[in-house]
């Protein structure tokens, strides 16, 4: 049977690819400094040294999106790394144990969960201070209790298989099924998980920086950009346009790249109990 | 069945007529008032106090200034004219103030102002009953004495040639028993009626004493997203806003006329002397060389602005110096040459607290980030909240470095720079210098106004020499209003000036 293609996965692929590519760039190369400031060319538009134009301190715009994304890219790739390493760890024991643990756990969690990220991260930030480290930390808290209910999900639905209760009978450790037998099975859930808290985490730092906590000027990331752009929406709409369309486009590919990993692992699994 | 029928054709005619009627009254207002409106966008709310003793916030003064007026009222030049006094002689000692009352002045309740009121105006202000008094220059009076029905003799510790910047004071009546919730005053608007965090409007005052406002009626309304302002003006809900920034200016229509003045204040980059390498004169040199100012304006108002190189700003012509705005004139060299004079040849890293609020003090601050990156120093933006910055850097003292504009509270020269000496508890500075002390004492104690100008002007010198913070520039002012009125008048300290507004034809 020939396998219909999976655009999503395709188109989504391409997009986040040429993102990953425009953001790492950054690293290495940028066409000027980001924070470098012409007072010659505020507001400038679209030219060959600039194509992006220039903000309202003639700085380069395409620089300061590259840097600023990166920014961005960073902070959402750590917030996602704790919230899913400490999800897992919390939504393995509390699944598998169950009893007072889960009880306990899951109710913090609950709490946790009860408030939206957005206000967790500020009030975690006005009290122990802004700044990129701090706002990584508080965005990660907030995003460990969902992963922790999708691994607890799982961990619940496959630790009442028969495979586990041989694996146990041939006598594997808890820790040895916890994240040998069951782990791997979860991963068709996580990483569309995975990637759709990516993507709530690019708009959760664009949201902080643009209230103005996060990323301090004159450092670029996405959200301070947009926010700086609004004074000048007429006078100078690239200013606002060029992190806009940029943090869109990561969005986007990362969007269409989980809907298609999701259908393509979808699609896997039910080959392989086919093939059983 | 009939019945019904007959319940709604009544119902209905009710409605009907009741929609006549309603939309008539309305209808009529409208063409009346349009005429001798005005709506003015303010930022906040009137929330501290309609006490005009117990105002604070100079938002709040500048709308309160339309209802209350002293003993003499400041001009728009910066000069002082007698209001409720119609006369005032000095004793050639210089220490009593004798006041005549100008005949029938009416408080907006319809009362005269007498002798009476007036003491009683004073004596609230000058009460130490609740430790320091509300208004501070009034330590230095020891009795308010009433001569007779339309005199008053004001009698001071010490000459104090200043103390008439002081007598601004508004007069309320004796007789008002709730000063903070029926603002009762003598000036050309009276109060009619406040909605919280929506607007506060005042109305012609009849008989007002003195040329009667123009426009009948002012209403201040509360923006409270500045974002809106452009399409508030636009749309016609907004006739006139003070103080939008020139990105603002530049996006409205023809329709509206921008009047350009200074904010009247004296922006810096304020060093806190306690903290290393900021008590190191050279290293605050260095910083002040490497500053220019002009590039500042440039990047954050189109080039408008105006320098200032001590704690006084362009329109206090009685004691600005200009020649001490190229005292540092940009030298990167020259900066770089200090820095390792003082043992930083590598230059050093410090942090600059901004409160986030104020858009130019952040895009001051990112600009001075670049520039004293040419001199090798590595300067960090820290983006804090108006309270926090308050408690943080203004009461606690516990900061590097802040971008902030400091005004004048009343129109003199001692506003502006008792806060730098040692033992002042606004010194958020911690600048200490003992010159700078005595030049102070001496001016506050001059009784004669040219030693007193001496001694102000030897203090400025010496903030400047010292350099005591980075002194970058006066801020731009941009006044939008609709070309329909005319007649706007910028002041020295904070004021918007209705009764002198008419409607242009």
């Amino acid at each position: 049977m020939k396998k219909p293609k999976n655009y999503n996965l395709i188109i989504g692929g391409s997009i986040t690819a040429i993102m990953l590519i425009f953001m790492l760039t950054g690293i290495f190369f940028t066409p000027h400094d980001p924070n470098t400031m012409d007072g010659g060319l505020k507001f400038a538009g679209a030219s060959f040294t600039h194509p992006f134009g220039n903000d309202n301190f003639g700085r380069d715009l395409l620089s300061r999106v590259m840097t600023g994304s990166l920014t961005t890219l960073y902070v959402a790739a750590l917030t996602v790394l704790i919230g899913t390493f400490f999800g897992v760890v919390i939504g393995a024991l509390t699944g598998y144990f169950g009893g007072i643990i889960d009880e306990v756990l899951m109710r913090i969690n609950d709490t946790v969960f009860a408030f939206p990220s957005i206000l967790l991260a500020l009030v975690f930030v006005s009290i122990f201070g802004s700044g990129r480290n701090n706002v990584i930390l508080a965005l990660g808290i907030a995003f460990v209790p969902s992963f922790a209910r999708i691994v607890r999900g799982e961990f619940l639905k496959y630790k009442k298989m028969d495979y586990i209760t041989s694996a146990r009978l041939a006598g594997a450790g808890n820790l040895r099924i916890m994240f040998f037998h069951i782990l791997p099975n979860t991963f068709t859930v996580l990483l569309p998980a995975v990637l759709i808290g990516f993507n709530n985490a690019v708009l959760a730092e664009a949201g902080m920086s643009y209230l103005g906590i996060g990323v301090q000027p004159p450092d670029p990331s996405l959200g301070r950009m947009l926010s700086e752009a609004q004074p000048f929406l007429f006078r100078a709409p690239a200013m606002a346009l060029a992190p806009g369309i940029v943090l869109i486009l990561i969005i986007l590919g990362f969007s269409l790249l989980s809907d298609g990993s999701m259908k393509s692992l979808s699609a896997q699994s039910l080959q392989n109990r086919g093939n059983k | 069945m009939k019945r019904k029928e007959a319940v709604r054709f009544f119902s209905a005619m009710v409605l009907i007529s009741l929609t006549v009627a309603l939309s008539a009254c309305s209808g009529d207002k409208q063409g009346d008032e349009l005429s001798s409106v005005i709506t003015v966008g303010i930022p906040q709310d009137i929330e501290d106090s309609l006490d005009p003793h117990r105002a604070v916030a100079a938002g709040t003064r500048e709308v309160l200034f339309n209802l209350f007026e002293g003993l003499v009222k400041p001009t728009s030049d910066g000069d002082y004219i007698p209001a409720i006094a119609s006369d005032f002689t000095i004793a050639e000692n210089g220490l009593v103030y004798t006041f005549t009352l100008r005949e029938n002045v009416k408080f907006h309740d319809g009362s005269t102002v007498t002798a009476e009121d007036v003491k009683f105006s004073l004596d609230k202000c000058a009460d130490t009953g609740s430790g320091s008094p509300l208004v501070a220059a009034f330590a230095n009076i020891s009795e308010v004495l009433i001569l007779d029905e339309k005199t008053i003799a004001i009698h001071l510790f010490t000459p104090d040639t200043e103390i008439l910047a002081s007598l601004t004071t508004a007069i309320i009546p004796a007789a008002n028993a709730s000063p903070e919730s029926n603002p009762i005053g003598t000036g050309p608007y009276l109060f009619t009626s406040r909605s919280p965090q929506e607007n506060f409007v005042v109305t012609r005052f009849a008989d007002y004493w003195g040329d009667k406002a123009n426009i009948e009626t002012v209403i201040f309304k509360i923006i409270a997203n500045s974002d809106t302002i452009v399409m508030d003006l636009e749309g016609g809900s907004l006739d006139m806003v003070p103080r939008i920034t020139k990105s603002q200016s530049d996006e409205l229509s023809g329709r509206f006329n921008i009047l350009e003045g200074t904010m009247n204040l004296v922006q810096a980059l304020y060093l806190n002397h306690a903290v290393p390498p900021f008590d190191i004169l050279e290293v605050r040199q260095a910083l002040c060389y490497a500053v220019d100012p002009f590039e500042i304006m440039l990047m954050i108002s189109d080039g408008k602005g105006a320098e200032v190189g001590s704690s006084m700003f362009p329109a206090f012509t009685k004691y600005f110096i200009e020649d001490l705005n190229n005292f540092y004139s940009f030298d990167i060299e020259k900066a770089k040459q200090l820095l390792s004079d003082a043992g930083y040849p590598d230059g050093f890293s410090f942090t600059i607290t901004v409160p986030s609020n104020h858009t130019q003090h952040v895009d001051t601050a990112q600009v001075l980030v670049e520039q004293f990156k040419r001199i090798g120093v590595q300067a960090n933006i820290e983006l804090i909240e108006w309270e926090t910055w308050v408690a943080e850097v203004n009461t606690g003292r516990n900061y590097e470095t802040t971008v902030i504009g400091l005004v004048a509270s009343t129109f003199t020269a001692r506003a502006m720079l008792d806060r730098f000496h040692t033992d002042n508890r606004r010194n958020f500075n911690n600048y200490s210098n003992p010159d700078f002390d005595i030049a102070l004492e001496n001016a506050l104690a001059s009784a004669d106004d040219l030693m007193k100008t001496f001694y102000y002007k030897e203090c400025l010198r010496i903030l400047t020499e010292t350099a005591a913070n980075v002194y970058i520039q006066d801020l731009p002012e941009f006044v939008a209003i609709s070309n329909k009125f005319g007649g706007y008048e910028f002041y020295p300290l904070p004021a918007l000036d209705m009764a002198k507004m008419y409607i242009v034809d």
